[in-house]
């Protein structure tokens, strides 16, 4: 019956050339502008750790003075050095790291090769094994490197790649700002998005090319990246290397794997604070927050207000496209009436009728999502044209294809349910008395 | 013309499905077409900005040095040397050390008081810091005032909080902190605890970011008379001779390297002209203005196929009835008449609709999107194009219609 159906379709939709092809035409349109406009939304608002972000969490306090208070404003969005490094020691985490971006000059061995900068990331001992990075050589740095202030270095492969020739370069020196590093790991590919764990160092297709210990950091005064945010006369002093201890400036993350522990700690750090206001450091009372990691990213907006605009934009016309379509197809439905009276007199069921009709709508979905998958190719290819940050992610992965389908059907079915019931009321005994 | 509205609306009754998704398809166009064009109209407000910038021959080198660990005397005394060699250079005019850049895309900012000790800022400002050669290598507008003097500008050190003494600000600021009054020879703080006075004002100058946030701080900026020694790197800003901008750009870079090799520079976009500075800072906008003239004119045209093929279903139904007007005295243009009127009343229909649909999105825009009120001379426009859209495109159904002979009413089918 389906294939009856579908014969009956291609005749029809064959008969009148140009209304199938306005309608494939508004369909496709339409879906392609949806499906370009919602791959961009939904790569820039996907999970960078798949599997493991519910388990990470970013604690924030409030040391700030009492200066320009109210009620219900948010802690800072970063930490300073002394409580980050006191939340680190106390380790009351699954695990935690401290971190802060930087761009360090590489000078290598080899003279052919011109120094140059990359981007760096100096953190903390459980930073890779919390984030799970993948490691192509070699292994992360211990915490007890991280207190010796070691010169160990992880690399990225691209890097690897760049100096070394992707060979295993573990055990090989790298000559990082004027000084010595050894390498101690590699990673495989690695680049989360959006670039989570630090959103002032660009929120996508952000990724350091070296990961150093924190404490080497400062113990080298390498050059820091990012925010950095004081109050009171903290404004980093004359001179000094570091920012004041008025000045928040490290992200600080931790794993928690149990909503249990997630409880504990979020204790843990209202107990912090009320002890350090008691020793006379923070002023204001515990003010704590304790997100998870995609709640951090809802709250920090990541994904640009221009990208939503633009799926909303690109939804409202496809909505104009579908009641398009709704009247194109009510149109070519009812000029049928006469065919479809003699079905019904000779014994097709009202049921049978709107089947038929249905069958064709979807025949229409279905030439309109290839047509929209195409369109929305070409448009994905135009947005990767572009220079901003994220313009290289925007790639249509399976499950978009399969999405582009889905609603070029489930719209189309939708937008000839109307038509084709409409189609089914004809009365058959005065279609075949008029003709 | 007398024409009949009444059996117009008779017939629409008979198509009432058909009716009701021209017009709703017509008002969801108006709603979207004319939200689309006010913002394409912001957004290319926004790329037509005014930077000071005397942007034809100003280019900016991004130049990192590869030996971090000098010092900032080691680093002022190699800054000064690549400024006589770029100087030096014949398609070269004039150049500046600098922080930071007008339509940078982001740099430094700092709140402005009026004394020190004063809790709320006054406003913001964006910081910009150069030589007595700034205003002059930018081509900026000195409107007041004088420009820096050799003897006031010095060195700043990695991560040193240097305030001068003298400033130069942009006109929007001056006036900001001194409403009315003359700025010259006052002084403000910008979060520091001695003052700066102001011995110049340039307009107009803008920020360095072209974020939305901002916006409430638009032409507000402050020049200080420093050379930014940061261990890191420093820009170059270049201005060439008229016309000489390639050259100077090929270059400048040959002379910093051969001053001293132990620079980097990035081949790919560590020079970078004005035209590309400002293509690079704005291409969300533009990617906005070209999404949003896209859509609107694939819209518009959907819907005139939309209205054709309706329209001309419609008269391929009912011409046995045509027919029957043509032969009791119908004249074409009666026919003609009758399809257009038709069509501008479920156009106008729709339109109505579309009205507070526009202003409901507009609305929603505002609440979700921080979006400006719409100015009522976007819903008369979208109104009058869609009201000729419809009529331009019920036209050749409409003549077809007309033509149609009076000998049909006499065939059966």
């Amino acid at each position: 019956m389906f294939q009856y159906y579908l014969d009956l379709a291609a005749r029809s939709l064959r008969r009148n050339k140009a209304l199938t092809a306005l309608m494939v035409l508004a369909i496709a349109l339409g879906i392609g502008a949806s499906i370009t406009t919602l791959t961009v939304l939904h790569v820039l608002s996907g999970d960078p750790l798949p599997g493991r972000s519910g388990v990470i969490y970013y604690p924030q306090i409030d040391p700030q003075d009492l200066r320009g208070m109210s009620p219900s404003k948010e802690p800072p969005s970063q930490l300073t050095l002394i409580d980050g490094m006191n939340l680190l020691h106390a380790a009351r985490a699954d695990r935690q790291a401290l971190m802060k971006g930087g761009e360090v000059p590489i000078q290598p061995e080899q003279s052919a090769l011109d120094p140059f900068y990359v981007d760096a990331r100096y953190t903390t001992a459980d930073f890779f094994a919390m984030f799970g990075t993948p490691f192509r050589f070699g292994h992360a740095w211990s915490a007890a490197d991280d207190e010796a202030k070691a010169r160990q270095v992880v690399i990225s492969r691209d890097l690897d790649e760049k100096l070394f020739g992707g060979a295993n370069s573990v055990g090989r020196t790298l000559r990082i700002s004027g000084t010595a590093f050894q390498i101690v790991g590699v990673l495989d590919h690695w680049q989360p998005n959006p670039h989570f764990y630090d959103l002032n160092t660009g929120s996508y297709a952000a990724g350091e090319q070296v990961f150093l210990p924190l404490q080497t950091m400062i113990d080298l005064h390498l050059s820091r990246d990012g925010s950095n945010d004081c109050w009171g006369n903290g404004g980093g002093g004359t001179d000094t290397l570091l920012p004041a201890d008025t000045c928040v400036w490290l992200q600080f993350w931790v794993q928690l794997d149990s909503p249990a522990k997630v409880e504990a700690y979020r204790q843990f750090l209202v107990h912090y604070s009320q002890e350090q206001k008691a020793l006379g450091r923070f002023q204001r009372p515990p003010n704590v927050r304790l997100r998870s990691l995609m709640q951090w990213l809802d709250y920090n907006g990541v994904v640009p207000d221009d990208v939503r605009l633009q799926t909303w934009l690109a939804f409202g016309f496809l909505a104009v496209c579908l009641v398009n379509t709704v009247g194109l197809m009510l149109a070519k439905f009812m000029r049928r009436a006469g065919e479809l009276g003699v079905r019904r007199a000779l014994g097709a069921s009202r049921r049978s009728l709107f089947a038929q009709l249905l069958v064709e709508a979807g025949v229409v979905g279905l030439v309109g999502g290839v047509g929209g998958a195409v369109l929305a190719l070409g448009g994905l290819w135009l947005v990767r044209q572009r220079s901003s940050d994220y313009a290289s992610l925007a790639h249509l992965d399976p499950s978009m294809l399969l999405t582009t389908f889905v609603l070029a059907l489930g719209a189309t079915l939708l937008a000839g349910l109307l038509p084709a019931w409409r189609a089914c009321q004809v009365a058959p005994a005065l279609q075949l008395k008029s003709h | 013309m007398d024409i009949q509205i009444r059996p117009i609306l008779v017939a629409l009754r008979r198509h009432k499905a058909g009716t009701l998704l021209i017009a709703l398809q017509i008002a969801l166009t108006l709603a979207i077409v004319c939200n689309a064009f006010f913002i394409i109209h912001q957004r290319l407000a926004n790329l037509s900005q005014a930077s000071g910038v005397d942007e034809g021959d100003v280019f900016v080198i991004a130049n990192y040095w590869a030996d971090v660990n000098r010092s900032t005397e080691q680093v002022d005394a190699q800054v000064r040397a690549d400024l006589i060699a770029l100087r030096q250079l014949p398609a070269v005019l004039d150049t500046t050390p600098a922080s930071g850049y007008p339509l940078r895309g982001g740099g430094w900012d700092n709140f402005v008081t009026m004394t020190p000790d004063q809790v709320k800022p006054t406003t913001d400002a964006a910081v910009y810091t150069g030589d007595e050669h700034f205003i002059d290598t930018l081509g900026l507008n000195l409107v007041a005032g004088r420009n820096f003097r050799p003897d006031e500008v010095t060195a700043m050190g990695t991560q040193q909080a240097i305030t001068p003494s003298t400033a130069i600000v942009s006109k929007a600021l001056a006036e900001r902190l001194f409403p009315g009054g003359n700025a010259l020879g006052k002084s403000f703080y910008a979060m520091g605890t001695t003052p700066s006075t102001i011995i110049g004002i340039v307009d107009p100058l803008h920020r360095q970011g072209v974020d939305s946030w901002s916006n409430s701080y638009a032409g507000q900026a402050l020049i200080w008379p420093l050379r930014a020694d940061d261990s890191k790197g420093i820009y170059y800003i270049v201005r060439a001779r008229p016309g000489q901008l390639a050259a100077a750009m090929r270059d400048a870079p040959k002379a910093l390297y051969a001053q001293n090799r132990m620079r980097i520079i990035d081949p790919k976009d560590g020079i970078q002209s004005y035209a590309e500075i400002r293509h690079r800072v704005y291409d969300s906008d533009r990617g906005m203005v070209i999404l949003m003239s896209v859509i609107s004119v694939v819209l518009l045209a959907i819907t005139a196929a939309g209205i054709v093929g309706l329209t001309s279903f419609w008269v391929g139904q009912r011409r046995k009835q045509i027919g029957v007007r043509r032969a009791l005295g119908a004249r074409q243009r009666d026919i003609l008449s009758y399809f257009l009127t038709e069509n501008l009343l479920i156009t106008g229909g729709g339109v109505l609709l579309g009205l507070l649909l526009a202003i409901g999105t507009n609305l929603w825009l505002m609440l979700r999107f921080a979006s400006q009120p719409m100015p009522m001379v976007y819903l008369v426009v979208g109104v009058l194009l869609l009201l000729l859209l419809g009529q331009g495109a019920v036209f050749a159904p409409a003549l077809r219609a007309s033509r149609v002979p009076p000998v049909e009413a006499t065939r059966s089918v």
